[in-house]
């Protein structure tokens, strides 16, 4: 027989119990703390000295540095609208009768990638508004990367210790590029296949591999049919999930570095000025990527991008005059455009340096020097310090000048992209563009060079004027003796400060050839090629003033006034 | 704030004066000021949901095929309001946070100490000695052949990871290469035939200074790839030149038909099909890369980055008067590649 249940007096279960409160007056605290208990939000991000990131996080604050945060809200559009894209788009080459709704191409034949656009563009509500703002944003995303390693280009932000957060940068700007191109071969229009057969040219110029690369690419002779699907595959998979991997190493040196600051007042290499993530930055970067987005969004509203309705399916046979690439691969455009026909025709095989040097060489070039730039500078400069505080550009004529000659070989490769347009637009020669340019691409550089370096130089010079002198006051004083001049007001102290608060480094001296005992010193010490990359580097520097300078120039202002004032 | 060292007092002529004073905004001084700015923030935050019912009203009420004209340009009246809609609306909310955060929250600025990026070198000492501890756990010091084992074995696991990669193609073999990019349809007897219409060519058709854009006879029986890879190598261009003002070299006198030449429209650069003609000069440009070829000289480079002259295909006519070709071409047309024997192509001064 069963017994009845017994209930001991003392069991918990007859315990009340009202489950606990949780302490704080904020309405989110009930899921933060249910969040805390499971992820250790609070001890990662709160403030310690050596944590990396916390809500206070110092960021400082500089136009210049919207350029970096415009590339990335450009790439989040460019994964979002890129989604809404894949959902009607059709990567095949497969050949259908268009039955869709534009008119002019009923019934023509074209492959299902060109009509699955113009199905995006007529037939789905909304989808040519998000094909276009996904373009004007590539061509952001592109603009803003390139001006954005331009700003740490000529702020020296590449130096130590973000030499590999450049490298890295290096990387995403070639690789932009290559998502780029994927991505306007897709829709194979009239424009993307001639494109596309362009890049058949190019690769099959490679000596040795070319034609191997060239039918592993394209599966077969060009065009084939698989090139548009493995293209989709680099454009929407392999790239973007290299890219985004680097984006996410990118960030994390940024705040692992913190960020750099212009020099000015209380700004030093040891410290960080600025505002704090949360609110701030929570509240500005947030809200500028709105803008980036809404701008996105204006654009793809109102200016249309790559209509290819108007250039009509890829016709092997067919090319619109003016035909060009997307802006960013016009240097490269220019630099074919302009090569001088050397090819080699040695026994039964062909080497066409006219195509392969232009197209593959100077791409190559490109990212070579740009990745190889901070490492040559520290080994011209011998310089192992660690760098927060910018440079102005100014400050170091020779790597200004540099930067300058490297846009402006850029811009003269870029233009003579568009030499047929030269010729037709301003009534000029179509060769004389031509030859004018295969010039101008080696000597506009070192003009610009040359320009660019004297005038940091005297931007130095005007400095250390205003540091000693002051300010030109624009007050002109006729003395009793009849001469004029204008009396110069001091400048205040933090702008003293800043103007002087650059570096300047001796140029390295090159060491003894032989050590004591007579051995030569090969490998140790700074060889006589480096000491004169060195001295030429810092040769011609504008030396800043002096404290004692300083301290005598304010004197002699002081005498200046003392004797007006006594009237003599 | 930050420690200056000896060093610092060294490169700064003048000492640091330390941050900028702080200068209070007008949102932070007037009141009334703040206010607006408030108001403003909030007039922006609440136009939003009024632009985005506007967005799906335009979404369902916009016929597909309207058009609007805008500064005398047509616009298609559903992408324009979806995307202003739309659009002021994203932007709207960046401005409003973004004006928020500049007239309303604090503007003081902060100092935060920098760290090294280098690890203190206790912390270095310490995960040298935790990875020597491990190797030493290993016993590879002592049983070295298993680290060369495992390295040799890695290194040999990239065959199997990259062979498969060998069919991403047909491999270009010269037997293949003979088949694919070095033969094009153009046969004896095969007639040319207009580009757009595959109307067969009559040589009395064809007016001196004309220009037309043909294509073998069989392209129109092929469809899809097949269409595509032919067309991008057979097309061709004829031209009528008036026999007494070009040069025609010995070998090739029998290419033509009184004048009447035909030549590859597949730039010998990168492929580009070459299509502006200059009736007086008798030279042929490529839009993409403005190579330009002399066509009253057999096809030969006079200007532009490429290298080889264009392919000429010789030609005849048959018993009822139609252009027919003489042969295959005798070169691979098209775009340079490795393997390609150009001692053939036309040169300078062959006769």
């Amino acid at each position: 027989m069963a017994e009845p249940t017994t209930v001991s007096s003392t069991s918990p279960a007859l315990d009340v119990k009202t489950p606990e409160q949780p302490a704080g007056i904020n309405k989110l605290a009930g899921p933060a703390t249910w969040v805390d208990d499971r992820l250790p939000l609070a001890s990662m991000f709160k403030y310690k000295n050596k944590a990396n990131f916390y809500v206070k996080k110092v960021f400082p604050d500089h136009w210049s540095f919207l350029l970096g945060e415009i590339a990335l809200y450009s790439f989040i559009i460019l994964l979002l609208t890129g989604i809404f894209l894949t959902i009607w788009f059709k990567p095949s080459m497969a050949e259908i009768e268009y039955e869709g709704s534009y008119q002019l191409m009923r019934g023509l034949p074209m492959s299902e990638a060109f009509a699955s656009t113009l199905a995006l563009s007529f037939d789905i509500r909304g989808g040519l508004l998000v094909r276009q703002i996904h373009h004007w944003a590539a061509m952001l995303f592109v603009a803003s990367a390139t001006i954005h390693m331009l700003r740490v280009f000529f702020t020296g932000a590449f130096r130590k210790p973000r030499e590999l957060n450049w490298l890295i940068g290096v990387g995403m700007f070639s690789m932009s590029l290559i998502e780029g191109f994927a991505g306007y071969s897709l829709p194979d229009d009239l424009l993307s296949g001639t494109g596309l057969r362009f890049v058949d040219g190019l690769i099959r110029s490679i000596p040795l591999i070319g034609t191997w690369a060239e039918f592993f690419i394209f599966g077969g002779e060009f065009p084939g049919d698989l090139v548009i699907a493995r293209l989709y595959m680099v454009h929407i998979l392999l790239v973007p999930a290299l890219l985004l991997g680097l984006v996410v190493a990118h960030l994390a040196l940024v705040i692992y570095h913190k960020h750099t600051h212009y020099p000015g007042p209380g700004r030093t290499d040891r410290n960080v000025v600025g505002y704090p993530f949360f609110p701030i930055y929570v509240a500005k970067a947030g809200g500028f990527f709105f803008i980036v987005f809404g701008v996105s969004i204006l654009m793809g509203a109102t200016m249309s991008i790559n209509p290819v309705w108007k250039f009509g399916p890829y016709n092997p046979a067919q090319v619109t005059a003016g035909s060009q690439p997307d802006w960013y691969m016009g240097w490269v455009e220019g630099a074919i455009r302009i090569m001088p026909n050397w090819e080699w025709h040695l026994a039964g095989t062909t080497w066409s340096w006219n195509v392969v040097l232009p197209g593959m060489g100077l791409m190559g070039l490109l990212f070579g020097v740009l990745g190889a730039y901070p490492f040559i500078e520290a080994w011209i400069t011998g310089d192992k310090n660690e760098h927060h505080v910018l440079d102005r550009p100014r400050n170091v004529p020779n790597r200004t000048g540099l930067g300058v000659a490297g846009m402006t070989m850029y811009s003269m490769f870029w233009l003579a992209g568009g030499n047929d347009i030269l010729a037709t637009q301003f009534k000029l020669s179509l060769n004389q563009v031509t030859e004018f340019m295969r010039i101008a691409v080696f000597v506009a550089p070192v003009i610009a060079f040359l320009i660019t370096k004297r005038i940091c130089l005297s931007l130095q010079r005007a400095d250390a004027e205003r540091v000693l002198h002051g300010s030109e006051s624009g007050v002109i004083e006729r003395a009793p003796d009849g001469s004029y001049s204008e009396a110069h007001v001091p400048i205040t102290n933090d702008e003293a400060f800043t103007l002087t608060q650059h570096e300047q480094y001796p140029a390295l001296q090159a060491g003894p050839s032989l050590d004591a005992n007579g051995v030569r010193n090969k490998g140790k010490g700074v060889s006589a090629l480096r000491a004169r990359a060195s001295r030429w580097y810092f040769g011609q520097e504008i030396t800043k003033p002096t404290a004692a300078e300083i301290e005598q120039a304010k004197h002699h202002a002081d005498e200046d006034e003392s004797t007006k004032a006594l009237g003599h | 704030m930050s420690v200056e060292t000896s060093k610092d007092v060294e490169r700064f002529p003048i000492p640091n004066p330390g941050l900028e004073e702080h200068v209070e905004r007008f949102t932070d001084v007037d009141k009334a000021a703040g206010d607006r700015a408030y108001h403003q923030i909030v007039m922006m935050l609440a136009s939003v949901p009024v632009l985005a019912i506007a967005f799906v009203v335009v979404y369902f009420a916009v016929p597909k095929e309207t058009y609007l004209s805008v500064f005398a340009d047509r616009y298609n009246a559903q992408n324009l309001l979806l995307g202003l809609t739309g659009g002021l609306a994203v932007l709207l909310i960046g401005v409003a946070v973004i004006h928020w955060a500049r007239t309303l929250m604090s503007d003081e600025e902060m100092v935060e100490d920098r760290h090294f990026a280098a690890s203190p070198d206790a912390d270095r000492e310490e995960i040298a000695a935790d990875l020597a501890w491990g190797i030493e756990q290993t016993g590879i010091a002592r049983r070295g052949m298993i680290g060369k084992a495992l390295a040799g074995a890695l290194g040999v696991l990239a065959l199997p990871a990259l062979v498969p990669l060998a069919d991403l193609g047909p491999w270009p073999t010269a037997e293949l290469r003979k088949e694919t990019i070095e033969k094009t349809i153009w046969a004896p007897g095969m007639r040319l035939v207009n580009d757009v219409t595959y109307q067969p060519l009559k040589a009395s058709d064809l007016e001196v200074g004309q220009l037309v854009n043909a294509q073998p006879e069989k392209l129109h029986d092929l469809h899809g790839t097949a269409f595509q890879v032919e067309k991008s190598k057979s097309s061709i261009i004829i031209v009528r030149m008036d026999p007494n003002t070009i040069k025609i070299p010995e070998s090739r006198k029998d290419w033509h038909v009184g004048g009447i030449l035909c030549y590859s429209k597949i730039c010998t650069h990168v492929g580009c099909p070459i299509s502006l003609w200059e009736q007086q000069t008798h030279h042929l440009l490529c839009p993409c890369h403005q190579s330009t070829f002399d066509l009253g000289n057999s096809g030969l480079v006079v200007f532009g980055p490429a290298a080889r002259a264009l392919p000429q295909l010789a030609i005849t006519t048959d018993a009822e008067g139609y252009l027919i070709a003489k042969g295959p071409f005798t070169v691979p047309v098209g775009p340079s590649y490795f393997e390609r024997d150009s001692s053939l192509d036309f040169k300078e001064g062959d006769q």
